[in-house]
């Protein structure tokens, strides 16, 4: 660093030689704080989104840099919300970036005492192996009068409320053709 | 009413903030003050669970005084219809309509159909199982012949026209009677009264906002239609600024429902078959049934369309679609109910979580842990981890030794979720409007979407069964299954493509249900949502910012139906198509291109005259008259009465909460006659009038959010910038409660009931205040309710403290308002806390049957409603 | 017409007299409590922006107040006062309830006692304001307690840095962290400050704070980064109700004026305004507020003066002191550099 620059980076030269003698402005202002703009400016792009928390609707604009979110904000746009956020809505990005989100496949076996790590395909398998048996323990031909029942009270569901609908969609279908009824969610609760 | 908006809805509240602005008037009624309150201009103390009371007052009101809007209720509702001469109102019998059945507590509800349209009689029990209601979607329920004309009284004279009939059932709804129900004072009623009728009529409307605390209770469904006849009455409906709305309280809680994963509706609230269609006519016959008026006299294209979808070519006209593919429901299959089967064993094997977590969000949450430990195994999808997966390790009952963790057979699956920004899709708001959200990130690690999930699962399943010759692998094998992918999940937007509907001959999206066809040329997810991917293009991914658009924003998203923002707005103009006056105009006939017009897209077939009459013969849409406002209604009318589909009566009654304090003081019926009730010892009521020993829980209880917590805390809890804001698990009394009970503010309390007790810290506040109800003084007790054993605030389950009982047309639980004890200090832990609350069921006498004797109409106390409920026949 | 001051009184350009040249027009917020629906979201927003760590789970109980006061580690602060006495034309619906005296006062005393002991971040190491109580306490028009309570309020309100015309902290900091930007704000810079602590005695409102893991002074940017870009704060941005205003200062005034005759004129005669004068004891503040009752009732101190006052005679009389705090402040800047 030469000199003059490094005099120039000095709070009180500047004070001394620029429009701010008393050294509480323009001459005190950091390099640092010189360079600042915002991160959403700076981002990548940004994603049209939703707030997931209650059924307002908020739209939210996703800031991405570097394929991580970096803020979730208002959308102005919206003649929903105008932009604006309750404490909820303003915590997303906390929601999706947070410590708290598991990154792993989990699995308690029968009497077990703790958790172990489970691989995601192992695990889809055993699943869907469970799903078959569950249906058959529990499949209905018809009932006691002999009226067609052609499902199963083997396994139920619970959930929804928190998803797209084109997930619940694809939830209902799958289960139905299985025979399955007990499929419900939080509109019930 | 039962609504905390600005704590619930924070940013929807925005929109009350600025029509006071612009001099509305806010009324809160509700049990406590809130922040909702503070911004009212007119606060209103009610007792938890009085609402019809209440509302029932106002409906005296508006009849007695004449204030209804009486041109619009002539012309839009079924005030004029006349009744069946058999029909006895709850002023006849002390509290029942005619056609109940004490020893099933259910009704035959034929006697309550139209005079010239009389209705088969059903036996009681049928109704209770199956439970009317969701036998006809939303569509509601039939009205024979309802499309030929209906014995009317225009002058609404005649003493057996719905309007009369009306009058007379809340003839004793008087201004004494709330306050003695209620605990409102007589004059802060009136008020609420006078500014009602005041702001409603011609050139002024009001809205009604409601939320779960409607809906949690044995009444619930009555509680909305009470509102629902006030603001029928004022003219509050299809018009700018009136309505009643329900706001709901999860992203996409409206679009499960419209897509539902509920187990009496498919898609578009079509109803599942039940056991006794046995072929889909018979199906049809019962959603669009003969002679009816409306909407859902297409419901064959939209239930073929949806066959179609599923089972693709392998549905087809002469195997009825597939249509035998579909399991049967015959009872209630609700959650609560499923809940219940798990802890019986041996009927319940597996059970999948989606980002809910009932071992803190459902009511009875011991119930709901004690039935996940008596699995084979259990799915849990969730962001975070939460409570329902743990509870082997971190259950209450640990504590209790009710469960044992070597003991504890049940596998359990975690799978970390994607959250909102790592998938696409839509959500469906509070308002019908369905809003894309794109990708902004991929997920990581195991996190995947419930898209992926369900795709896989189901690619998985097929592969297994694949080459079965096993008839009932047949659904699942040839499910149409073949979504176009990105990457490795299905694309959302061909989804929603597929629920939007594609007319197979082009192949081509379809622009609106009225494009689908039952001949299977079309397919359709959902009916309702037909028009969403309009034109090839999804259309609810607009964004045409507010800045561009006008009021009613018709480019931002899209919502159902049509992106149409007032349902029935038809009524918004006058039976001959003029708006009722100019500063209330929304959609009117414009007679010279021949057409409707207006702001909104219009609620009604678009080149239907208002003065046309259908012809002798006609049902279905062609049936719906120039000025059949309610196109969705079996008679075009907004149904004041209701003849048909409501499980306890036509009218809403006021009937105590299941666990009271008092008597009704209307009526020897104290309950709602028809709720049901799971007597079961794992699920004790707390005693209310008639039985004894109520005084052993002698405060009301109530439970609801806070602004800073969303449910059952998996999505705050965990975050510290929430848990930092509402840090503790709190309850909160009033000042006088607090002298009564010696609670001091911040202290410890627990909150008694006979299924558990709950610790919490006092909050002695100046914004609960106790009322006087019939001369005694009540106290009324809050919580939130959003804690669990995990995260960085701990708390107990406060939903802990709820017994299961729920409304008998929904099957939704009531949750907002039972009795309790508070006493200072902690709760017993460990087993001691069973012996204690054993102590006080003990005391106050509580067996399997209280509370199950719930015809109390006459002084009559009838049989208790008991598991296993297998009444026998009387001799 | 009064001499601008760059010490006391008003000031008309306080970012010109920073020695910004073309500087954009000085920038606020209006926070308008009478609108505020005490969702805190702009406690959220400003944490997720700035990322601010947490600072404290436990429950306080000053009504739904959890937060406490602003800090080192709370940059928005949204008060909760429960009070006896109607707002406006509101009416509480008390009248004819079986009510008793009101819980007001004993639930303020609790909450005294339990805060002496609750752990605050940066609270310890903090200078408690003088004039700073806290919501609810002592405060005019709390029920006596002797009677039935007949009339109830539920105040809300965010508070905030003032960015006061003339800022004590950042007046008496000596290394230059603290400085007055182009916008007529009040920043401090983590890569200059040292800690030191003197602004958190010069602030008359009780703002600024240090963290107890860096040791350093933190408080309120008014988003200074955001601002650069053209963008409003956080918490402005986010506020369901606009009760935080955000803009240039005048149109502010303007807007609190218009504002305050319209709430008078519909009945509630308590509004009033607190900060907007340029010449109170701090010239008028950056952040000024629409209240309905004393400034004391929020925990604001009602007469708050700039510490540097009497700076200017002090000069007079005390040169060599200057001197030698231009001394200190060299030193210190060379000691951060080494760092």
């Amino acid at each position: 660093m030469g000199v003059k620059r490094w005099l120039d980076a000095w709070p009180v030269f500047r004070q001394l030689t620029g429009t701010d003698p008393l050294g509480r402005g323009k001459a005190a202002q950091s390099a640092r704080s010189a360079g600042l703009g915002s991160r959403t400016e700076s981002a990548d792009r940004v994603a049209g989104s939703v707030c997931p928390y209650c059924a307002v609707g908020c739209a939210q604009r996703v800031f991405v840099k570097d394929e991580k979110v970096v803020q979730i904000e208002g959308d102005p746009a919206s003649p929903i919300s105008r932009g604006r956020l309750c404490p909820k809505g303003s915590a997303s990005k906390q929601l999706v970036t947070g410590p708290q989100r598991e990154q792993r496949v989990l699995y308690r076996p029968p009497y077990g005492t703790a958790w172990q790590e489970l691989d995601l395909d192992t695990a889809m398998d055993m699943v869907a192996d469970r799903v078959l048996d569950a249906r058959r323990k529990g499949w209905q031909d018809t009932d006691e009068d002999g009226k067609v029942l052609r499902r199963t009270m083997g396994l139920a569901s619970l959930g929804g409320a928190t998803l797209d609908n084109e997930e619940n969609y694809l939830i209902k279908k799958l289960f139905t053709a299985l025979g399955a009824l007990q499929i419900e969610n939080q509109a019930r609760i | 009413m039962g609504s905390n908006m600005a704590e619930a809805h924070p940013v929807g509240f925005q929109w009350v903030m600025e029509a006071k602005a612009r001099g509305a008037k806010v009324f809160h009624i509700d049990p406590r003050f809130t922040r909702t309150s503070a911004h009212a201009d007119q606060h209103v103390t009610i007792r938890a669970g009085t609402d019809i009371a209440f509302l029932g007052g106002v409906i005296n009101h508006i009849l007695t005084h004449d204030l209804d809007f009486r041109e619009y209720v002539t012309a839009y509702t079924n005030a004029p219809y006349l009744l069946s001469e058999r029909y006895q109102d709850t002023e006849d019998l002390d509290g029942l309509f005619s056609g109940y059945d004490p020893y099933t507590a259910a009704y035959d509800a034929s006697s309550w159909s139209y005079a010239s349209v009389p209705m088969e009689e059903q036996p009681g029990r049928l109704l209770k199982e199956v439970s009317a209601p969701y036998q006809h979607g939303a569509g509601g329920p039939f009205i024979e012949g309802a499309a030929g004309g209906i014995e009317s009284d225009p002058t609404l004279e005649h003493p057996r026209c719905v309007f009369q009939v009306l009058k007379r059932h809340f003839s004793r709804y008087t201004p004494e009677m709330v306050e003695r129900i209620c605990g409102v004072p007589q004059e802060l009623f009136q008020e609420v009264c006078r500014a009602w009728t005041e702001n409603s009529g011609r050139e002024r409307t009001t809205a009604l906002v409601y939320s779960v605390g409607w809906t949690q209770h044995s009444v619930g469904a009555q509680f909305i239609r009470a509102g629902s006849i006030v603001q029928l009455l004022l003219g509050n409906i299809g018009r700018p600024g009136g309505g009643i709305f329900a706001l709901r309280g999860h992203a996409s809680i409206q679009g499960s429902t419209d897509v539902p994963t509920l187990f009496n509706l498919l898609p578009g609230y079509l109803p599942m078959p039940d056991v006794t269609h046995e072929d889909l006519t018979t199906y049809l016959d019962g959603v669009r049934g003969r002679g009816q008026k409306g909407f859902w006299g297409a419901a064959d294209a939209y239930m073929v369309s949806l066959l179609k979808e599923y089972w693709g070519d392998a549905a087809t006209a002469e195997n009825d679609y597939c249509f035998d593919y579909l399991p049967r429901i015959n009872g209630d299959h609700g959650t609560y109910r499923t809940v219940m089967d798990m802890v019986d064993g041996g009927k319940v094997f597996g059970y999948f979580l989606l980002g809910q977590n009932p071992a803190v969000g459902s009511a009875h949450g011991r119930l709901q842990r004690l039935g996940m430990a008596n699995l084979d195994w259990l799915v849990v999808r969730d962001l975070a981890m939460i409570e329902s997966a743990t509870f082997w390790k971190d259950a209450p009952e640990i504590e209790t030794g009710e469960i044992v963790t070597e003991r504890c057979r049940t596998e359990v699956f975690f799978f970390p979720a994607a959250s909102h920004v790592e998938k696409a899709g839509t959500f469906t708001q509070t308002q019908r409007m369905l809003q894309w959200r794109d990708k902004a990130v991929e997920p990581s690690g195991d996190q995947r979407s419930e898209l992926w999930f369900f795709h896989q699962l189901g690619v998985r399943l097929k592969e297994r069964l694949a080459g079965s010759a096993d008839e009932r692998d047949r659904p699942l094998l040839d499910l149409a299954w073949d979504y176009e992918t990105e990457g490795d999940e299905p694309s959302p937007s061909d989804v929603l493509r597929h629920i939007n509907g594609i007319d197979l001959r082009t192949g081509r999206t379809v622009d609106g249900y009225l494009d689908l066809k039952a001949d299977g040329s079309t397919v359709c997810g959902c009916w309702i949502y037909s028009g969403v991917y309009a034109n090839e293009t999804n259309q609810s991914r607009r964004r045409t910012s507010r800045f561009e658009t006008g009021p009613y924003d018709a480019e931002w998203g899209w919502t159902w139906p049509l992106n149409r923002r007032v349902l029935y707005n038809r009524a918004s103009a006058d039976p001959q198509g003029r708006p009722w006056s100019e500063r209330k105009k929304l959609v009117w006939w414009d007679a010279e291109a021949g057409e409707w017009t207006g702001r909104d897209t219009p609620d009604f077939e678009k080149h239907k005259p208002p003065d046309y009459k259908a012809p002798a013969g006609a049902s279905g849409i062609e049936a719906l008259d120039g000025d059949d406002a309610f196109i969705m209604m079996r008679d075009g009318k907004g149904w004041l009465f209701a003849p048909a589909g409501l499980a306890d009566g036509p009218l809403p009654t006021h009937y105590e909460p299941h666990e009271s304090p008092m008597r009704n003081l209307l009526y020897g019926q104290q309950g709602n006659p028809v709720r049901k009730v799971y007597g079961r010892p794992d699920n004790p009521s707390n005693p209310a009038p008639p039985e004894a020993h109520s005084e052993v829980f002698p405060y009301v209880f109530t439970a609801a959010r806070l602004t800073e917590h969303h449910t059952a805390g998996a999505m705050s809890r965990q975050l510290p910038y929430l848990a930092e804001l509402q840090p503790e698990l709190f309850v909160e009394v009033s000042p006088e409660l607090a002298a009564e009970r010696g609670l001091r503010h911040l202290d410890w309390a627990h909150v008694v009931t006979s299924r558990t007790a709950v610790d919490a810290r006092v909050v002695v506040t100046d914004r609960m205040a106790p009322l006087r109800v019939d001369g005694r003084v009540v106290h009324q007790v809050w919580m939130p309710y959003h804690w669990g054993p995990t995260g960085l605030t701990k708390g107990d389950v406060v939903n802990d403290l709820i017994g299961v009982v729920a409304d008998p047309n929904v099957f939704i639980q009531e949750s907002k308002v039972l009795t309790c004890d508070v006493r200072p200090g902690r709760r017993p832990r460990g087993p001691a806390l069973l012996e204690y609350v054993a102590d006080y069921r003990r005391r106050a006498g509580i067996t399997t049957e209280t509370g199950t004797r719930i015809a109390t109409a006459g002084g009559h106390i009838e049989r208790a409603h008991i598991e296993p409920d297998r009444p026998e026949e009387p001799s | 017409m009064t001499q601008d001051n760059s010490f006391y009184g008003p000031l008309s350009d306080p970012a010109g007299n920073a020695g910004h040249t073309d500087h954009p027009p000085r920038v606020g917020f209006f926070t308008d409590t009478s609108v505020c629906i005490g969702c805190k979201a702009c406690e959220v927003a400003c944490k997720e922006w700035n990322a601010i760590p947490e600072d404290g789970i436990d429950l306080l109980g000053m009504s739904f107040d959890n937060t406490g006061m602003l800090g080192a580690s709370s940059w928005r602060h949204v008060a909760f006062v429960e009070q006896q006495r109607p707002l406006g034309r509101q009416d509480a619906g008390l009248a004819d309830l079986p009510v008793g005296p009101s819980s007001t006062q004993e639930t303020a005393e609790v909450v005294a006692d339990a805060l002496e002991v609750a752990k605050r971040g940066g609270g310890d190491l903090g200078t408690a304001p003088v004039d700073l109580g806290f919501p609810s306490f002592d405060l005019p028009g709390a029920g006596t307690g002797a009677e039935a309570r007949t009339e109830f309020r539920w105040l809300m309100s965010s508070d905030v840095c003032k960015h006061c015309t003339h800022a004590g902290c950042l007046d008496v900091c000596p290394t230059g962290a603290l400085f007055r930007t182009e916008f007529g704000t009040v920043v401090v810079q983590p890569d200059i400050c040292n800690g030191c602590g003197y602004c958190v005695s010069g602030c008359p409102y009780g703002v600024i704070d240090r963290r107890p893991d860096d040791g350093r002074a933190w408080k309120c940017t008014m988003c200074y980064d955001r601002l650069r870009d053209g963008m409003e704060p956080a918490c402005a941005k986010a506020c369901p109700t606009d009760s935080i205003q955000y803009g240039p200062l005048d149109e502010l005034r303007e807007r609190a004026d218009r504002r305050l005759a319209q709430l008078h004129e519909a009945g509630v005669t308590e509004a009033q305004l607190y900060g907007r004068d340029p010449d109170d004891g701090v010239g008028g503040d950056g952040a000024f507020f629409l209240l309905l009752d004393d400034p004391e009732v929020y925990g604001f101190p009602p007469d708050p003066v700039v510490p540097t006052r009497d700076l200017m005679s002090m000069w007079k009389h005390a040169g060599v002191a200057a001197s030698a705090l231009l001394a200190a402040s060299a030193a210190v800047f060379l000691g951060g550099a080494r760092r």
